[in-house]
């Protein structure tokens, strides 16, 4: 290929088009969703309308984001095989939230996940803990997204960076406040069709090139960059490493407060198990879907292109992998489809997370901390409100902050930090009955600060970021111990600080948790 | 002091087998679930060339065994949600009946 040429960093009219006819139509969705949005459960969980398939399709489209495309994509398509490990990692956590975790969290719970873990907890220093495992969560999850959405429409739209960010503040903070829950699920759902719908077209295209049987593309990959692509490389070169990601991966999903969040808009656990059924089958294809585009953009359009070697707009970790891709095969017409898809994909994940920020402060914060529980419905929508648009106005302070810093280790450190500090937590509330008000506030304290002190120590933070010669801390996942640590930590201080009145109402909730008497 | 209805039915022998049947199904399914993933993370660690083997021209265990544990997941899914629909709303609804 010694030809190239790409219409990307060009302004795609198209594009551009199609994404504000995305807009449209979600701003439309909000439109009507805003008229049924007046009570707290409306705009938490969509007054519990949402089917058990819709929500399966809202979580996958939750989960699946640009990042994960783009990056996914790009990563099988300069290493081959190697992004097939990472992929799996995330999709593994979801079984285990199915098993583990979803029907008693929508049994035990009303709107967010810190419901359960203080139900027959001292609310105060409970709630003020899982709300701040939960926003450090988001934040940085936030700070991810809003980066990369920058960057990303900086190259497909050709707008300026603080352009790029103000718009997706703008837009998703509208989606949040006029809509709330019921509008934030139909654009994932939206998004998730075309997600899908592109990834299954670009697979499509590419493999007529190969006559339908991927083995031959694998052979061409073989063939242009050796046998190693089909088998793993160099990404799991530290057991331990491997280990602490995989459990961060894992369990981090399942203490995810945006993706927690989610089971609440369902009207009953039965609901929530299918919901979980239907959102690990589509996210599962998704990362089959990306498995094939990854190799395909390696053959088709080659490694020199993608990291950009030969033409200049590759990046080192292929990100641009599935758009070039696309471009190869459909042409500049269905490039811009694609970029659009991916604009949407990230404005439906920051509407995802600010909604989740803005229900932990107003319900978990607001209401039950600062009013002791007493909820006046309209005077706590308003707050969600108000915090809704702190939250837009925080992310595009922090898009604009964090440009052009290498912030992927943000979305490691939010899943660590899921799974450190909210998970145990979640977990201990439901399987233990005696589990003590300061064993969870120390549990969660102590893994949320853990996973971030030692990320700052790890090799991404502490060598590249920092520019230190070795890192004190030699793994990049801090999971592997303040998991564990949160987990000791809870433990001992719950069977220091006995309370033998939580202990009591453990038996008194099995009810609600197994049989979902009295859930709301 | 006779107890509530739902003290008796939280005290019986069959709501404490009810639970505990839940929990030894569900922990089975996630030890299943965890054994899986680690074992793949484990070889490709400690012996990647078993992955590097082809069972078929450019198709290597690799390839197979991580696909192999995406749908297994999913049917691991599956699986829980049909022994659910069937056994466990069953004996959530003869229990509820008690109440």
């Amino acid at each position: 290929m010694t030809e190239f040429h790409t219409s990307l960093g060009e302004t795609n009219y198209l594009a551009i088009a199609i994404f504000f006819v995305f807009v449209g139509i979600t701003l439309y969705i909000t439109y009507w969703a805003a008229r049924k949005t007046k009570t707290t459960s409306e705009f938490y969980a969509a007054g519990r309308s949402v089917t058990g398939f819709q929500n399966g399709m809202a979580l996958a489209g939750d989960y699946m984001s640009a990042a994960s495309f783009l990056g996914i994509a790009g990563m099988v398509a300069m290493k081959g095989y190697d992004g097939l490990i990472y992929s799996i990692g995330f999709l593994v956590g979801w079984p285990l939230i199915m098993f583990l975790i979803a029907e008693p969290l929508r049994n035990l719970g009303k709107y967010t996940f810190a419901d359960v873990v203080a139900y027959r907890l001292k609310q105060k220093p409970v709630r003020i803990a899982a709300a701040t495992g939960s926003l450090m969560t988001i934040t940085f999850y936030l700070i991810a997204q809003m980066v990369g959405a920058g960057s990303l429409i900086k190259v497909l739209f050709n707008l300026p960076y603080e352009a790029a960010v103000i718009l997706v503040g703008i837009v998703m903070t509208c989606y949040v406040l006029f809509g709330g829950m019921l509008a934030t699920t139909w654009v994932q759902i939206i998004k998730a069709i075309l997600l899908l719908g592109g990834a299954t077209v670009i697979v499509i295209l590419t493999l007529s090139k190969f006559g339908f049987n991927p083995l031959n593309l694998f052979e061409q990959a073989a063939t242009m960059y050796g046998e190693g692509v089909l088998s793993p490389g160099g990404y799991i070169s530290n057991p331990w490493d491997a280990i602490s990601l995989g459990l961060a991966l894992m369990l981090g999903t399942a203490g995810l407060p945006h993706i927690l969040m989610r089971f609440y808009t369902v009207p009953d656990a039965k609901a929530a198990r299918k919901s979980v059924f239907v959102a690990t089958g589509f996210i599962g294809y998704f990362y089959i879907l990306t498995f094939i585009i990854g190799f395909g953009a390696m053959v088709i359009v080659g490694q020199d292109v993608i990291s950009g070697k030969i033409g200049g707009v590759g990046d080192k970790g292929g990100n641009m992998a599935a758009l070039l891709l696309a471009e190869a095969t459909g042409g500049t017409a269905f490039l811009g489809f694609i970029a659009a898809v991916a604009f949407a994909t990230i404005l439906a994940v920051v509407a995802g997370l600010t909604l989740s920020g803005a229900s932990t402060i107003s319900h978990d914060l607001y209401v039950n901390v600062i009013k002791k529980g007493i909820s006046n419905e309209r005077g706590e929508v308003q707050v969600a409100k108000a915090a809704t648009i702190a939250l837009g106005i925080l992310s595009v302070i922090l898009g604009l902050l964090f440009k052009g810093q290498n912030v992927a280790f943000m979305v490691g450190l939010a899943f660590a930090i899921a799974a450190s500090a909210n998970f145990p937590a979640l977990l201990l509330s439901i399987l233990w009955n005696k589990f003590t008000t300061a064993g969870a506030t120390a549990g969660i304290i102590v893994g949320t600060g853990l996973a971030v002190i030692l990320i700052i120590l790890s090799p991404t933070v502490w060598v590249d970021l920092f520019k230190n010669a070795e890192a004190i801390y030699p793994l990049k996942n801090p999971a592997i111990i303040s998991m564990p640590a949160s987990f000791i930590t809870a433990i001992i201080v719950s069977l220091l600080t006995p309370e033998p009145e939580s202990e009591r109402k453990f038996e008194g909730e099995k009810l609600r948790t197994y049989l979902g008497v009295g859930s709301e | 002091m006779t107890k509530s209805k739902a003290q008796q039915l939280v005290d019986s022998t069959a709501f404490k087998a009810f639970v505990k049947r839940r929990w030894l199904y569900s922990l089975l399914m996630a030890a299943l679930m965890l054994a899986a993933y680690f074992t793949f993370i484990i070889i490709i660690a400690f012996n990647k060339a078993i992955f590097a083997i082809k069972i078929a021209p450019s198709l290597t265990v690799g390839i197979v065994a991580g696909l192999g544990i995406i749908i297994f997941a999913w049917l691991m899914t599956g699986i829980y949600v049909t022994w659910a629909n069937k056994y466990y709303d069953a004996d959530v609804a003869l229990l509820k009946s008690k109440l």
